[in-house]
């Protein structure tokens, strides 16, 4: 186990180009799990592949235990990575892809065998190890990329989207399996996701990337409650967080706090015309797709999301009086898109 | 529509189908045929004379050499060959400063007409004007006397075919083997670095066993264009001294249109078969497997 850090990491793949990485700063904690989380482009993959000794750094400082590993190789290191294409040895048995590591590292060959039975009965692949990879399906083959990197009992686990090639009910199942795997093997690990779902379920803390650069860090419910912008604002939450611009701030509050007048009593209680538009039913809840009737908002689509015991009769077409509590409402700098102090309504 | 369909397939196979019959499936049928008669070249007429034109082969010593040095020839040069394109084609994966150069001047020889190639090694190795001979007399490893016949002496005539023969056909593995290469997803061998594994390890255990298909396509190739060629050796040796580079195709050649006896030269050729139906199976064999996987 240990702590993975990186400072005024850069990484510029053309020069003069904007950087895939830009000056990022961050530090795992002891056995974290911690989820690097940006869409496609972000660098996330990039920062992984850096840490893992695969991609030199333009310029900055990578450490895993206290120690610059900048100039380490893969081997020296002491990380094992997973792929997003699991990245199997196809030649080879699942024994020998399992055992690869331990050759490679040169392990007395005495312990492979034990070993490996260690790491295939703790991910329940033990009934597989005579089969090719091409045999396997592709749960099976997550397993085994996931076996092949615990086997040597590495410092620090990379993974870089490991469920992306899984479909939707197997990915689920396989999420819960993660996170019991990590709490019992309790090793400091990165995991790098688009999926915010993943994200939000498995780390411990998520840092949140965007072109390069760190945008927030924080637990789960910090960057869903609290973001740091409108970016890590309108990429968090499905469907994202509503935001309205006024003359010098922009308003944020999300679709699940925007509900019908009645229930938001008291005073605190901020009141929209709200025009439904579209329904979209998704059993448990229901999203309302509409603009509000108030002045300069016409054109703004707002989203509401009501769940499935809040009353019905929000058909398109239909007007009601919609109101957000004052304390679900967040506001941005309009300049820099960063949050700002809680100012009281109107705005104007 | 379906018919329409066939039509036009039958009609883009056609020209495919008769290039095969008219260049490959005539000459061979006739082959066998003039195999079991009398006829040479310049009289009319033949006469049918069983396994006669057989039976004087196999008694020869020219046909016994030519088989040796057809085996040895094949087998010394694939292997030579192939060890040096999968060298050549891992150095060349990797992109480094003029790489396309590198990769430019490897193809060369493969482009070069065989015949000029092999005039220009003629020349190299000729027994007064060698560049190499003088090269070595000028380092004063031999004097002008002493130094050695490159096609004059039997080990070194056979020893220069192989190397120029390797020159030849070594591009053309080396690009085989990189198309097979660049086929190897990246992320295997990147997690042969990340488990820990260095050069030699992801050498033997991961690269050269995920190109093993790719080398055996390269090697049942070589094997075909090494087994059947006669330019070089024509060119350089004509088969001399003694017989020592005489391989099977230039013997059918030499007998049956240059010694004017049709028959003898096909029944020698007739002995290459046996093999080319063997590699031509393996080979359909290695195409159905890359198509599966």
């Amino acid at each position: 186990m240990a702590v993975v850090e990186t400072r005024n990491l850069v990484k510029v793949f053309k020069q003069g180009e904007l950087g895939a990485v830009n000056n990022v700063n961050l530090e795992t904690r002891e056995g974290e799990f911690l989820v690097l989380l940006g869409p496609s482009g972000s660098g996330k993959t990039t920062l992984l592949r850096m840490i893992a000794g695969l991609e030199t750094p333009t310029s900055g400082e990578i450490r895993i235990g206290g120690e610059v590993v900048n100039d380490l190789t893969p081997r020296e290191r002491g990380i094992a990575m997973v792929f997003q294409s699991y990245a199997l040895y196809p030649h080879l048995s699942v024994y020998d892809n399992i055992s690869f590591p331990l050759k490679a590292q040169k392990v007395p060959r005495p312990q492979h065998r034990q070993k490996v039975e260690w790491a295939a009965e703790l991910l329940g692949i033990k009934h597989l190890l005579t089969r090719k990879p091409r045999q396997l399906s592709g749960g099976e083959r997550q397993r085994v990329a996931l076996a092949r990197a615990i086997v040597r009992e590495p410092r620090v686990f990379l993974l870089d989207e490991p469920l992306s090639n899984l479909d939707a009910k197997l990915r689920a199942s396989a999420r819960e399996e993660l996170e019991q795997f990590h709490d019992r093997i309790k090793t400091t690990t990165i995991y790098v996701t688009h999926d915010q779902v993943e994200a939000m379920a498995l780390g411990e803390r998520i840092v949140v990337l965007h072109q390069g650069e760190v945008r927030q860090i924080g637990t789960p419910k910090e960057v869903y409650d609290q973001p740091a912008d409108t970016f890590v604002a309108t990429f968090l939450g499905s469907p994202p967080m509503n935001l309205l611009e006024f003359s010098d701030v922009i308003v944020g509050f999300r679709p699940e706090a925007f509900l019908p007048a009645p229930l938001v009593p008291g005073a605190a209680a901020v009141e929209f015309r709200y025009r439904v538009n579209y329904v979209e039913y998704l059993g448990a809840e229901r999203v309302l797709y509409g603009s509000l009737e108030d002045a300069g908002f016409e054109s703004k689509e707002i989203v509401s999301r009501l769940s499935w015991t809040m009353p019905s009769g929000y058909d398109a077409g239909t007007v009601h009086d919609f109101s957000v509590h004052e304390a679900d409402l967040r506001f941005f700098d309009k300049k820099a898109l960063k949050r700002a102090q809680p100012r009281p309504y109107p705005w104007r | 529509m379906a018919l329409e369909d066939r039509r036009l397939g039958a009609a883009m196979f056609a020209p495919a189908a008769a290039y095969i019959a008219l260049l490959i499936g005539g000459p061979f049928v006739l082959a066998v045929m003039y195999a079991f008669t009398d006829a040479r070249i310049g009289t009319q007429g033949f006469h049918y004379v069983g396994l006669e034109n057989f039976r004087s082969i196999l008694q020869s010593p020219s046909f016994h050499a030519a088989v040796r040095n057809s085996i040895v020839f094949t087998v010394v040069a694939q292997i030579i060959i192939i060890v040096c394109s999968t060298v050549l084609s891992i150095a060349l994966e990797k992109p480094f400063r003029g790489r396309k150069l590198v990769r430019f001047f490897i193809l060369l020889p493969w482009v070069v007409p065989i015949s000029l190639g092999a005039i220009g090694w003629k020349w190299i190795l000729d027994s007064i004007y060698s560049v190499i001979t003088w090269v070595l007399v000028w380092a004063h490893i031999y004097t002008p006397y002493s130094a050695p016949m490159w096609l004059g002496e039997p080990h070194l005539a056979m020893t220069s075919v192989i190397l120029v023969h390797c020159w030849r056909l070594i591009p053309f593995s080396t690009v085989i083997m990189l198309a097979g290469l660049t086929a190897i997803p990246k992320d295997i061998p990147e997690a042969a670095a990340v488990d820990g594994a260095g050069f030699w390890r992801r050498m033997f255990w991961i690269d050269i066993p995920m190109m093993a298909p790719i080398i055996w396509v390269a090697v049942l190739f070589g094997t075909i264009f090494t087994f059947t060629d006669m330019t070089v050796v024509y060119i350089l040796t004509a088969g001399g001294p003694f017989d020592s580079t005489q391989i099977l195709p230039l013997l059918a050649f030499t007998t049956g249109i240059q010694g004017s006896d049709l028959a003898a030269g096909a029944a020698t050729s007739l002995f290459l078969v046996p093999v080319l139906v063997l590699i031509a199976y393996f080979m359909l064999h290695a195409a159905r497997r890359a198509e599966v996987t």
